[in-house]
């Protein structure tokens, strides 16, 4: 490989290509090559940083200057200044928002301070599209150790590492392996579920994208403790890019010898193929993703029979996330020691999350098991939006709950969710403020399952739709003490009767509102009222007579002509004409109209 | 459903008899063989169904309820510029209601629909993975991020 001086890393994840980061890409391209640096400058564009509020993200090594809201525009200033003449330009650094001051080292940003990157260590770094780059961050090590130590102790390796299944449930990784290793058969095989279906979640994609090499690893070490040959990838088709980089990625393998025969000259053959999800969440469910790959709905089974024992095709076959396949190259490179010395004691290493919402820094992140909330708010996401007063984070999407105030301090790990009523899901983290419902929250969780549930039992089915209808009928006002009762009850049969996990979760959203929230409730119930100003049945728009100044812009923007008034005398909304769009109170200079 | 005739053309069940062809007519290609179909017609009408379930010999009735249960496919043909509004978790706390709603006004067709002219088809998808620009409209491929309601007049009239 050529030696560069230094390096442009632009980033080319999916949120910073919807602010046109290909753009900034060829720009700088153009610039380096008008100043005819091409033998000593690279740009590369690379897989996440993490850092989507502030995207593009452009990083210059060696000095990991992080540019942030590149435009192509800025291409020309940044080569002109930052690689010619060594100054940096000010303009476009990240600025700390409480000292004002610019960071130039991405190393002394809040976001990144806190954080431990293993499943993400090559997205943002590397070029996704060039084998030789994931080889020199050592890749493809970890198979050849595997390689040498032999299936039973890969497997013990992986087992005491303690690593544990990143996808929602949390199955020890190892554990699963063994019981696939253990049962017999001329065939079997291994799944990387890439079917991220869970709403705000997307480090699946990022890391498939940033760094598809890493999963082609490890499914390989996978299939030689496991005696598999074939590998399969079931990737949501709506991921047009990861798609392409995997394909990129598998032929390089094959072209390298890496995958296909004789892998390495170990003897051991593998090789993968791609499976394309159609969009049904509740494929994420292993047994549902089997019988989406052969082709059929994509409806869960009873399990036992566990995959591991009789899965695609009947045979034996292991099913992993892409996040849990992402961590096994590294505890083989770096050993159990250092993995179980992170996290707790019974969640060991490190979770992504997609922290979104109300939040001043939305990403991806990666931080250490046992880390707590307020740390992940306060330092890692800068707080909420607006100076806003924080309300709820809700982690595990459909099937989890809202945490509140009272559990910013609890060190978050697998077991320690689901005792506060939520869960660790695929990694969600939604951060909601004062501004809104809990029960439209609630509600608006419900109507996903409904619209996911894939009708085969009957608890899921028609008990997730009548929840649905409790709730609606809340936000209306028509919500009465019983049905508050009911909600509890039915949620309670709903998570004891489901057949699969979607079903057995899916009320998860609605005990733990209740439990956290069961004010708010009350409040919908007893006083016809949502304090947030979210449900539009419950509000009334007011004009207070003092600030009015008569301008009649809001009677003229009013669409169903509700509002009266004399010009330069106090308006007037008529409440039961008014159809509550909020026209009005968007248009009115004097802050005179409010929602009570 | 089978209100929308299709008159397949030659070319179109020679193409369709190809695609089943090239996954060797394996029933346990069913989800294959219907991608690579919606790519070249667009959606997949009843007709469609039809010759794929010949095909692979499998029931028409489990070619209807694959493609009626994943939300992918679709029977209905999608506007000239298909628009998604993602309706995932961060885009509704940042408020991608209020932008359905004001498309639903503007276009004057429910979600899952499609305008009388063909021109625009309005649908919901969930996260897209750029929850850093919440809320997302996505028209055909590209991405628009932060749309407020006021903005939508804006995003449609570059399609006019």
């Amino acid at each position: 490989m050529a030696k560069y001086k230094s390096h442009l890393l632009v980033c080319g994840g999916t949120g910073c290509r919807a602010s046109e980061s290909d753009a900034v890409f060829e720009s700088l391209k153009a610039a380096i090559a008008e100043k005819g640096l091409e033998q000593e400058v690279q740009v590369i564009m690379t897989g996440c940083f993490g850092f989507c509020e502030r995207g593009p993200i452009v990083k210059v090594l060696p000095d990991n200057t992080f540019y942030t809201q590149v435009k192509s525009s800025d291409a020309a200033e940044i080569v002109a200044e930052h690689i010619i003449k060594g100054r940096k330009v000010n303009r476009i650094l990240y600025t700390d928002p409480k000292t004002k001051e610019h960071i130039s080292d991405s190393k002394h940003m809040g976001f990144y301070k806190k954080q431990i990157r293993i499943a993400l260590r090559n997205c943002g770094v590397i070029n996704p599209e060039n084998i030789d780059e994931y080889i020199a961050r050592d890749g493809y090590q970890a198979l050849g150790m595997a390689f040498e130590m032999g299936p039973q102790a890969a497997i013990d390796l992986i087992k005491k590492s303690g690593l544990r299944g990143r996808g929602g449930g949390g199955f020890p990784t190892g554990v699963k392996w063994e019981l696939a290793l253990q049962n017999k058969a001329d065939q079997k095989y291994v799944v990387c579920n890439a079917d991220e279906g869970d709403p705000g979640a997307f480090m699946d994609r990022s890391i498939l994208e940033g760094d598809p090499h890493s999963v082609i690893e490890a499914m390989t070490i996978n299939g030689f403790c496991i005696g598999a040959s074939k590998g399969l990838i079931y990737i949501r088709a709506e991921y047009p890019l990861a798609i392409q980089r995997l394909k990129i990625a598998i032929g390089q393998a094959r072209e390298y010898g890496l995958l296909g025969k004789d892998i390495l000259g170990s003897g051991f053959d593998f090789d993968l193929e791609l499976r394309y999800g159609a969009g049904a969440f509740v494929c994420g469910e292993e047994t549902a993703l089997i019988h989406s790959m052969e082709g059929d709905r994509g409806e869960p089974t009873f399990k036992p029979p566990f995959p591991a024992q009789s899965g695609y095709l009947a045979k034996p076959t292991i099913v992993n996330n892409v996040e849990t396949f992402a961590n096994v190259p590294v505890i083989f490179l770096k050993g159990v020691e250092w993995f179980t010395s992170i996290g707790t004691e019974k969640s060991k290493g490190t979770k992504v999350f997609a922290l979104a919402g109300k939040i001043n820094n939305v990403g991806l992140i990666e931080v250490p098991m046992g880390i707590t909330l307020r740390e992940v708010i306060y330092e890692i996401g800068g707080g909420i939006k607006n100076g806003k007063k924080f309300k709820a984070v809700q982690t595990g999407g459909p099937s989890g709950g809202c945490l509140t105030e009272k559990h910013l301090d609890t060190p978050i790990d697998y077991d320690n969710l689901i005792a506060a009523g939520s869960m660790m899901g695929s990694g969600g983290m939604i951060v909601m403020d004062e501004d809104d419902c809990m029960v439209s929250v609630a509600k608006f969780f419900l109507d996903f399952t409904v619209e996911e549930s894939c009708g085969k039992c009957s608890p899921c089915r028609i008990g997730n739709k009548r929840l649905y209808e409790v709730l609606n009928r809340i936000c209306e006002g028509k919500g009465t003490m019983e049905e508050l009762d009911r909600l509890r009850n039915l949620s309670q049969v709903i998570k004891d009767t489901s057949l699969c996990g979607l079903g057995q979760t899916s009320p998860n959203p609605v005990l733990s509102t209740l439990d956290n929230f069961y004010d708010e409730y009350l409040d919908h119930v007893q006083n016809h009222k949502c304090k947030a100003g979210q449900c539009k049945a419950l509000m009334n728009y007011v004009i207070d007579p003092e600030a009015c100044t008569g301008c009649t812009l809001c009677a003229r923007v009013c669409p169903v002509n509700a509002i009266s008034g004399e010009r330069k005398m106090p308006h007037f909304i008529d409440t039961t004409i008014c159809i509550k769009c909020g026209a009005c109170m968007e248009k009115c200079k004097f802050n005179a109209i409010s929602i009570q | 459903m089978s209100h929308i005739k299709v008159e397949l053309k030659k070319e179109d069940v020679a193409k369709l008899k190809e695609i089943c062809k090239s996954f060797n007519n394996k029933p346990g290609e069913l989800i294959n063989v219907l991608h690579q179909a919606q790519t070249h017609f667009g959606y997949l009408p009843a007709e469609v169904q039809e010759i794929i379930a010949r095909e692979l010999n499998i029931s028409v009735a489990k070619v209807y309820g694959v493609v009626t249960f994943y939300t992918f496919f679709t029977m209905i043909p999608k506007g000239q510029h298909p628009i998604s509004v993602c309706t995932g978790t961060a885009c509704y706390v940042r408020g991608a209601e209020n932008v359905v709603e004001e498309l639903k006004r503007a276009l004057n067709i429910n979600v899952g629909e499609t305008t009388p002219d063909g021109k625009f088809s309005l649908s919901c998808l969930r996260c897209v993975g750029a929850c850093g620009l919440a809320p997302v409209v996505m028209v055909g491929e590209k991405v628009y991020g932060r749309v407020s309601p006021d903005g939508v007049a804006d995003i449609l009239k570059e399609y006019e």
